[in-house]
């Protein structure tokens, strides 16, 4: 079924793709919720490697700064920040098994349309010389505007955070 | 290679899907919408080296779509400090003011 070469990459990708899927899979399935927040940052990490894979460094370096330090910390924050006692209260059988059955449903759509789908056998491509220098040659000529507008974005973003989370303090 | 990265994404998606429509705990939603928002950047990094027309434009979305979540996530994250601030809890259950 997967008819590909056992190649260096595909050895990588199979070791990141174990990591990744194992993280997700505990933080579905443990107890205490920073426990599931640290194997969230497994998967983080192991996406990052696959970022390395696929010739983005780049983002790769981006991806653990970002997701695997800053929204790590701050999702332990929120939880230090909140109360955490009665994890296993009253579960919901019946609403959790039809959310399963659909996502797995869900997956077996996106399964079927991947393998039936015929990709076109591109080569591919040959990684730019200098990722980082490509990226940023890039981004401030032909994208400089949603740039600008995604740095307008984040100070709202972060000023309104502080104003949400102060306001109630006083 | 790029069906195989396909399908990684598609197992991630799914799996936060799975989180975010079936726990109850507002921060391990948030988590797994985190986790979605990855799949999908996969999905674009992969296609702008395995695509049929390869091009940076893929990585250069995605380090976009990376910056709004994070904005996305501390907008969240003080929300549901407001939230417990009023309600003294982080159970989604309990969020239901509106509907009533």
């Amino acid at each position: 079924m997967f008819n590909v070469d056992i190649t260096g990459e595909f050895i990588a990708f199979f070791a990141f793709a174990a990591i990744m899927i194992g993280g997700a899979v505990l933080m579905i399935s443990l107890e205490k919720v920073v426990h599931m927040v640290i194997s969230m940052a497994a998967v983080f990490l192991g996406l990052g490697g696959m970022y390395v894979l696929l010739d983005a460094e780049f983002v790769a370096f981006v991806q653990v700064l970002i997701y695997a330090g800053a929204v790590s910390i701050l999702m332990i924050f929120g939880i230090m920040m909140t109360k955490h006692s009665g994890e296993s209260e009253p579960v919901r059988p019946l609403h959790e098994a039809l959310v399963a059955v659909g996502a797995l449903s869900l997956f077996g759509l996106f399964f079927y349309a991947i393998r039936t789908t015929d990709f076109p056998d591109a080569a591919a491509a040959a990684p730019a010389e200098d990722n980082t220098m490509a990226i940023g040659e890039l981004l401030f000529s032909g994208y400089i505007v949603p740039f600008e507008l995604l740095s307008v974005l984040l100070t709202v973003a972060f000023i309104g955070a502080i104003a949400l989370a102060k306001k109630e303090a006083e | 290679m790029l069906p195989s990265y396909l399908t990684m994404a598609a197992i991630l998606f799914c799996i936060g899907l799975y989180g975010a429509l079936a726990k109850r705990n507002a921060i391990i939603v948030l988590l797994s919408l985190e986790l979605m928002l990855n799949a999908v950047n996969l999905n674009l990094v992969a296609f702008s080296k395995y695509g049929v027309v390869p091009a940076l434009t893929g990585q250069i979305f995605s380090i976009f779509t990376i910056t709004v979540a994070a904005a996305e996530a501390a907008v969240a994250v003080a929300i549901l400090i407001a939230l417990f601030r009023s309600r003294g809890t982080v159970d989604v259950e309990a969020f239901d003011r509106m509907r009533r």
